[in-house]
């Protein structure tokens, strides 16, 4: 059990002085030692250590229709979340009606793992560019070289390039938030900088009809 | 052959290490445990690569996957700051009791017309109070109002915060003090749900929005 064992108490005192009680001076420490595991077992079993972490998003400014046409975007990318599904496109929507240079525009499907037709793997090799200069960067950031201040501005400079991919975001009304956070998550891994969540353009809805 | 003799001493151990040992973790886990404040849903919130931890002043708007809109405000002078706006506008009327309570409160989420029905419910039982949430339609556009208020209520406490920073002597940014706006949703919310709360935040020209996720490894490649 858990006692303490008093050692011997002083024999060396003179004979003719008054002893204290010599009994044993064990206590019982079980209580105590069960209430100290309890307290232990609770606070083990309820403490959170993982805060939880925010994923920023900057959404674009809610504008005024004024009938202008939305500026072309150079070196776009078209994602379009439908319930699990994924789909992209390349630059612009050309509608069957209206093909293109590269004929009318085919949504293809991805997928979110890391293997064959994974957006994370489409994206790294769209974003080569950015991904290259990023980890030059970063050495850079590294090596103390240039500031925090500094990084953060290049890094901005080098996402809005003509050669860094822009990435458009459209969701259908069976697309769950998880996909939607999962892909702005790949986006960030691949520091595809531009991204905007959008609405699906009349023509793309129908082709996402056609699709399902 | 001789037998094994067995030792006579009392088969006493002292526990005495282990003893110190379990009450130093104890006193580990109790100074370094954190209570999360009774949340009215629970949500699963999906995971990202992010390491951005959630920022102090915020207000949070919470999306359970049902679409059910729930809000919090962190700030307990700015909440009340807000709720009394939200009381005079829509008329609605609490005691000073409930207007105390709601400042400490964290995340709720009910129409005006239920908010003295919601407080004046025991505390442990407002998780299962039959409520649809905030109302987000646009033509009862109750979070629109609640976010509006709490933006301003928040600005100005953080103002104050950071006066109060600066006659400290330290060099506080400006930046650390602003509210920040924190949208939280389950996995099996539906987006076209979010996106009406999120429509909310820019109609305010609240564009800067964070999600709430947990947190994965970042892939090596």
């Amino acid at each position: 059990m858990a006692q303490i064992v008093e050692s011997g108490g002083g024999d060396h005192g003179k004979k003719g002085k008054k002893r204290a009680k010599k009994g044993s001076t064990h206590v019982d420490m079980t209580p105590m030692v069960d209430l100290a595991f309890l307290l232990l077992t609770f606070f083990v079993l309820t403490s959170t250590f993982s805060k939880p972490k925010v994923m920023p998003l900057n959404y674009p400014a809610k504008k005024i229709d004024d009938g202008k046409k939305a500026p072309r975007v150079n070196n776009a990318a078209t994602f379009i979340l439908s319930g699990d599904k994924v789909y992209y496109y390349r630059n612009e929507f050309y509608p069957k009606s209206k093909p293109g240079p590269n004929g009318p525009t085919v949504f293809e499907e991805a997928n979110f793992g890391s293997g064959e037709n994974s957006v994370r793997k489409l994206l790294a090799s769209w974003n080569e560019y950015v991904i290259k200069n990023k980890v030059a960067l970063d050495k850079q950031l590294d090596k103390k070289q240039i500031a925090d201040t500094t990084y953060d501005r290049k890094l901005n400079e080098l996402t809005v390039k003509r050669e860094a991919v822009k990435v458009l975001i459209k969701t259908d009304d069976k697309a769950l938030c998880k996909s939607f956070i999962d892909l702005v998550d790949e986006l960030k891994i691949a520091s595809v900088g531009v991204i905007a969540p959008t609405d699906l353009s009349p023509g793309e809805k129908e082709l996402l009809k056609e699709k399902n | 052959m001789p037998k094994i003799k067995m030792p006579k001493g009392s088969p006493t151990i002292d526990m005495t290490p282990m003893v110190d040992l379990a009450f130093l973790l104890v006193t580990f886990f109790m100074l370094t445990a954190s209570f999360r404040n009774a949340e009215p849903v629970t949500v699963e919130t999906p995971s990202s690569i992010s390491d951005k931890i959630i920022p102090k002043n915020v207000l949070m708007v919470t999306l359970d996957r049902d679409g059910r809109v729930f809000f919090n405000l962190t700030d307990p002078e700015a909440r009340k700051e807000m709720l009394n706006n939200m009381l005079s506008k829509y008329k609605v009327s609490l005691n000073n009791e409930q207007i105390e309570e709601f400042s400490f409160m964290s995340t709720f989420g009910c129409t005006m017309q239920e908010l003295p029905a919601y407080m004046s419910t025991e505390a442990a039982k407002r998780a299962s109070f039959p409520t649809k949430g905030i109302p987000t339609d646009s033509t009862k556009n109750e979070l629109l109002d609640w976010l509006s208020f709490a933006a301003t209520a928040a600005g100005n406490s953080g103002r104050t915060a950071f006066e109060a920073a600066k006659l400290k002597g330290v060099q506080p940014k400006m930046e650390d003090f602003k509210p920040k706006f924190v949208v939280r949703v389950d996995s099996k919310t539906l987006y076209k749900d979010a996106a009406t709360v999120i429509d909310v935040f820019r109609e305010l020209n609240l564009n800067n929005l964070n999600f709430v996720t947990s947190a994965e490894a970042i892939p090596v490649n």
